[in-house]
């Protein structure tokens, strides 16, 4: 069993469906941050059988939750201050997000226009269908930015 | 400031007063010659449509009201690559509301985001076309008296149409209406749509030929078949004539059913259908001016 260590201060993502930690990683810009990120890939749980966990040492005002809730809100935020969790965020679908997602659309205004931001807002919370805004094309048939 | 992006922008409510307005308009025209005086129109169409611009011009002149315009991207800065967001600013600085057509869908939303004066989107793309919309409710509730308790038939391109789609996204604010959807296996209404009727409660029936369902109607929707949609030229011609409304088709359909087209037509409705009285597609077309003439007045918030 691999061990990693506790960190001071920032945050863990459990229960990110297994394979998926890169993806996040990638989303969260984690790469263009300069702090320790520890992608923990195929863990034993009890709960899902195998899943990823990202331990990242950060400033805990530095990540984007809207943009986790949209990739999976069934990930567990876990806040850590002085090597404790004094927090769990419950992550809720945002009702837009931006710039997270490219509208593949190619008869989308956003194909073309400069400088337009590719928003998607939330339209069906039930089935978590987002839209673009301007063309209504589904999130599902988005690219990744 | 008020936009019109998507037929559903409105409410019931807000459509009725609009509708009533249009009526006025068309029992009294003289009445409006005047209302929009000193206004401009801007028509921004960055792709050819005689008779939506048209349309859209002849409303506004019936107020009183000025036009200027483009009708196509090569005759506009577009083609120096100006950006929607631009061209609708500058725009704002010369007329008071802006009709826009474009081919990318969500251009018009672009515009209104940046505007100084009230959009209307004109149709973008396969997106939109809201006052397409606005003119067949218009029709329906002007000729049959009210929007509901009917079955309604929809024939031809139930695939690709656009306007299709969004007629019976708004008719189903309305209560006790039954649809019909009548086209080739090929051009069938989207899962999405029937899903949708299905999830609601709302009955509807899929056909594939016109005869089978005449007698019930008591309106019939016909669409072209567009050549635009299609990838290839032979499925187009296989199905282009699959659906053609003749006196012969017609005799079996009640005395007070109405045919609808949003036009232009090609030969999915024989001309020996024009000269009967069910034919109203053509009082479609100036249903479309009133509609229109009532939007323009309501988005500048003048009164009458």
């Amino acid at each position: 069993m691999l061990n990693v260590g506790k960190i001071e201060e920032g945050f863990v993502l459990d229960h990110i469906e297994a394979g998926k930690s890169l993806d996040i990683y990638h989303h969260l810009k984690l790469d263009k941050l300069d702090c320790t990120v520890a992608i923990i890939k195929n863990a034993r749980s009890n709960k899902m059988g195998k899943k990823d966990i990202l331990k990242v040492e950060c400033d805990i005002n530095t990540l984007d939750l809207d943009i986790l809730a949209f990739i999976d809100h069934n990930i567990t935020v876990n806040v850590i201050k002085d090597g404790d969790i004094v927090d769990k965020k419950i992550l809720v679908l945002p009702r837009e997000i931006h710039n997270v997602i490219k509208c593949r659309n190619p008869r989308c205004i956003t194909s073309i226009e400069q400088g337009l931001p590719h928003i998607f807002v939330l339209a069906d919370e039930e089935k978590e269908i987002y839209r673009c805004k301007y063309c209504e094309e589904k999130a599902g048939n988005s690219s990744a930015w | 400031m008020r936009h019109l992006m998507n037929p559903l922008d409105f409410s019931v409510e807000e459509l009725d007063k609009l509708f009533d307005l249009a009526n006025r308009m068309e029992a009294d025209p003289a009445r409006y010659a005047h209302a929009c005086e000193g206004k401009k129109l801007a028509t921004c169409f960055y792709e050819p449509s005689t008779r939506t611009r048209l349309s859209f011009e002849a409303a506004m002149l019936n107020l009183g009201g000025q036009v200027l315009g483009f009708s196509d991207a090569a005759s506009s800065s577009a083609s120096k690559g100006e950006s929607v967001s631009d061209t609708i600013r500058v725009i704002s600085c010369y007329a008071d509301i802006c009709a826009m057509r474009h081919p990318k869908e969500g251009a018009p939303m672009v515009a209104a985001e940046r505007s100084g004066i009230p959009v209307i989107n004109a149709g973008d793309g396969g997106h939109q076309h809201p006052t397409q919309t606005l003119t067949d409710l218009l029709t329906i509730r002007s000729l049959k008296g009210r929007l509901g308790g009917f079955t309604i038939g929809l024939c031809g391109d139930l695939k690709f149409g656009r306007t299709v789609h969004s007629l019976i996204n708004a008719l189903i604010r309305y209560s006790d209406i039954r649809f019909i959807f009548i086209s080739p296996p090929e051009l069938k209404v989207p899962d999405y749509i029937t899903d949708m009727l299905t999830e609601k409660g709302i009955a509807y029936e899929e056909v594939i030929r016109l005869e089978d369902c005449m007698p019930d109607l008591d309106l019939l929707y016909m669409t072209r078949v567009q050549r635009e949609r299609f990838f290839n030229e032979e499925d187009y011609v296989r199905l282009k004539d699959f659906y053609i409304l003749d006196k012969a088709k017609l005799s079996a359909a009640r005395a007070d059913m109405l045919i609808l087209h949003p036009l232009p037509r090609v030969n999915e409705i024989s001309v020996e259908v024009d000269d009967d009285p069910r034919a109203v597609y053509f009082k479609q077309a100036k249903y479309g001016v009133y509609v229109r003439m009532a939007l323009i007045l309501t988005l500048l918030g003048i009164e009458e």
